[in-house]
């Protein structure tokens, strides 16, 4: 058997269900494999696209995405989105074509070490110079993607290897000798765990993307309702815990709730799990949780202890762990603690000032209601992200995807392709920016020709708004290059609210989903919103709705960068 | 503080990188790395030495450990080690200096290894006190070159003090 006919049984022998990716001279071999192999192919429109697609439809159903490029260009052109995954911890198994083994080294047409270049982005990236590797090499890597902390592994391909024969089946079996994740906690750690907790009386769960990667949604409710206590999320942990319940903070942080961040800064015990307490999370990070003892739980010992100190670490699978520790405890009730957070709830709700205006706020609730909160939610980034994160109550693990880590424009529609085909039944939006979503616009090509019925709503505030958010409370209202209706007859020192500037539409996104052969739709007043949005919901194939909204519109509540996090600027609400 | 790790490696290619990489992309600081085949082929050892406070070197530990090629690390600072490390260093030394410096050879158990009308090339090996004692010696006679190979180290078995 040829090399790129192992590739492609390792592939089945996976079970990957989906395969994206874009061709090129140096994975001709494989692309001739796929050709007669029956396996879904989604050919996209620009390798990020592709990249971006596996991570989304990693993200949305638990399993290895895979995708595919050829060498030199293609392989750069995944970088941002092999970081991007890298940073979330979505498993990927990434093939890139290579030159020929004979010609690596010598500047070769389209050779780039992409090894090299992706070193410190890959939880892990193999060159394959002999084709008895192979077989290890692929079984492997599915392997150690989904393992422990998941993340992205890059296979590099050369073309003479894909060419060469081989009699290796695809194997059982994993050689690897050190990696061998930890599962089970320390029982020790989990007793001294469940005693601090029993000490405790103000606790509060801090919970993130780790226990999306373990599944462990259910466990975490559980924990809760034995101890009585909270619920915060990260950005990454949106949808673990029900945001409508008695019990939810929804999110911690800088755009977080102001009642998540008050609790976290009263508490004396947080129970982290599955995060990595990122400086968007913590703010001034020895002011962040100052009366807290933590017990923080995680998969990998490198994020414990690295950005802060921690009473008592546990390492292991997170749903293993928490198994094991809810049986550890005792049901209890913490009356006025819960008291004192309900009183922050009600006086410090997420709010904005009501106007006749298009709100971005007040789009995202009305298509949480028209949703039922249980729509498969993808965003691009910025304020549009913020404003989803804040507004759409999400109730299960797996339906709020986002670049949290790398926080890459550009993530949110092809992810939605990538959700779609995984579950081609549900409901899936892109909230998007009208920056973010030119980003990899070209991808409308791909949602239509495979019907994908991504609904894309774009809010167009016709600026990079949240970086124009920071200019004008940070930076003297000194808009520079955020108005993405500049043009050549603009004044240096711009300072227009709305752009009224010029009336015109750049691009005009209602037509240019027409030109893909999608449905567009415009929105320009408050009552609209309902009614438009719901014919975009219930329009077969995919939409872009375009909504007009006010650019001076800002996300908060705001923690200024190095601030501790109860220092909230709360805008004019 | 000062500490030397211990690393057993698979013998891939990339995998020096892979570590040189880390240190670079965290910041943290490696004083000397020094490799070498272990008995397989398919196994590498090295040593680091490298300077941090605990927690800097938690995380290096941490860090080095999560490397899928990397499947034995030992901090081999806080136990009973035998750590060693070669030196050569050229030296300044006309004919009338041999005398004073051969004396200093003879002193610190070194060897000479090579020997002209202008220098003399010294050989030592022994921990790193040793080796800075060596060369803060020879300072005064001008010293031309230095290699040095960086230390390597093993955990001793015995509670002796050979
Ligand atoms: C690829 C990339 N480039 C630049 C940035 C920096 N950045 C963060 S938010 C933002 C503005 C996003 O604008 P838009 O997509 O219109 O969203 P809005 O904030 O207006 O909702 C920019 C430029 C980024 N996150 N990603």
């Amino acid at each position: 058997m040829r090399g790129a006919a192992l590739v492609i049984q390792a592939l089945q022998a996976e079970g990957v269900k989906a395969l994206f990716g874009y061709p090129g001279g140096t994975v001709l071999d494989i692309f001739d494999e796929i050709y007669s192999s029956g396996l879904p192919f989604y050919l996209t429109r620009h390798e990020q696209g592709a990249v971006h697609a596996a991570d989304g439809y990693a993200r949305a159903s638990g399993k290895v995405g895979m995708c595919i490029a050829t060498s030199g260009p293609g392989a750069t052109n995944l970088v941002t989105g092999i970081a991007t995954a890298h940073m979330d911890s979505i498993p990927l198994v990434v093939l890139t074509g290579q030159v020929a083994t004979s010609l690596i080294g010598n500047d070769a047409f389209q050779e780039v070490d992409i090894c090299g270049i992706t070193r410190s982005i890959t939880k892990h990236n193999y060159l394959v110079r002999d084709i008895a590797d192979l077989p290890q090499v692929l079984k492997s890597a599915f392997y150690i993607a989904r393992s422990g902390r998941p993340g992205p592994v890059l296979i590099d391909l050369p073309k003479d290897i894909q060419q060469a024969e081989t009699d290796e089946p695809y194997p059982d079996d994993i050689k690897l000798r050190s990696y061998r994740p930890t599962l089970r906690g320390n029982m020790q750690q989990l007793q001294k765990a469940a005693g601090l907790i029993d000490q405790s009386k103000k606790p509060v769960i801090f919970a993130g993307g780790g226990v999306v990667s373990s599944d462990a949604q259910n466990e975490i409710r559980l924990l809760s309702e034995i101890l009585d206590a909270p619920v915060t999320t990260s950005l990454m942990g949106l949808g673990i815990f029900p945001e409508t319940h008695s019990h939810a903070l929804k999110m911690l942080g800088m755009h977080g709730t102001e009642y998540a961040n008050y609790a976290v800064q009263e508490a004396d015990l947080l129970i982290a799990v599955g995060v990595r307490f990122d400086d968007l999370v913590t703010g001034k990070v020895d002011k962040f949780a100052p009366q807290a003892q933590i017990i923080h739980i995680d998969i990998d010992p490198t994020s414990i202890r690295k950005n802060v100190q921690v009473t008592v670490p546990i390492v292991g699978d997170i749903r293993t762990v928490l198994q094991e520790l809810n049986t550890l405890l005792k049901p209890r009730q913490n009356p006025q603690w819960m008291e004192q957070i309900k009183t922050w709830k009600q006086r410090h709700p997420l709010r904005y000032p009501q106007t006749d205006k298009v709100q971005p706020q007040y789009v995202i609730e009305q298509l949480a209601k028209l949703t039922d909160n249980r729509a498969i939610i993808c965003t691009e980034v910025g304020q549009n992200q913020m404003w989803t994160a804040q507004f759409y109550n999400f109730h299960s693990s797996r339906s709020f995807l986002s670049s949290g880590g790398l926080g890459t424009m550009g993530y949110g529609f092809p992810a939605a392709l990538g959700a779609q085909v995984a579950w081609p039944d549900k409901l899936v939006i892109d909230i998007a920016g009208d920056g973010s979503i030119q980003m990899n616009i070209q991808e409308m090509a791909t949602a239509v020709l495979y019907d994908l019925p991504v609904k894309i709503i774009i809010l167009n505030n016709h600026s990079l708004g949240m970086v124009r958010q920071w200019q004008s409370i940070f930076y003297d209202r000194r808009f520079s290059q955020t108005c993405l209706r500049r043009n050549k007859q603009c004044p240096p020192d711009c300072q227009q609210a709305n752009g009224d500037c010029s009336a015109a539409y750049v691009p005009n996104f209602v037509k240019l989903a027409e030109a893909y052969g999608a449905h567009g739709f415009r929105i320009d007043h408050k009552d609209q919103v309902a009614d438009v949005l719901q014919t975009a919901i219930t329009t077969p194939g995919p939409v872009i709705v375009e909504i007009s909204i006010d650019r001076e519109e800002n996300v908060y509540p705001m923690v200024p960068t190095g601030a501790p996090i109860h220092q909230m600027l709360r805008g004019m609400a | 503080m000062r500490h030397i790790i211990n690393l057993q490696v698979e013998n891939q290619s990339g995998v020096l990188a892979r570590i040189a990489g880390l240190f670079s992309a965290r910041g943290f600081n490696i004083e000397s790395l020094s490799v070498g085949k272990m008995d397989s082929e398919a196994a590498s050892h090295m040593t680091l030495v490298v300077r941090g406070d605990d927690w800097i070197i938690e995380q290096v530990i941490k860090q080095l450990n999560k490397l899928i090629d990397v499947y034995r690390v030992t901090d081999v600072t806080s136990t009973d080690f035998v750590g060693r490390e070669l030196v050569l260093v050229k030296v300044y030394c006309p004919p009338a200096k041999r005398g004073d410096i051969s004396q200093l050879v003879q002193i610190f158990r070194a060897k000479v290894v090579d020997i002209s009308n202008r220098s003399m090339t010294l050989e030592l090996t022994g921990n790193e006190p040793k080796i800075e004692a060596f060369l803060e010696t020879l300072q005064p006679f001008g010293i031309q070159e230095i290699a040095r190979t960086g230390s390597i180290a093993m955990v001793r078995d015995s509670n002796g003090k050979m």
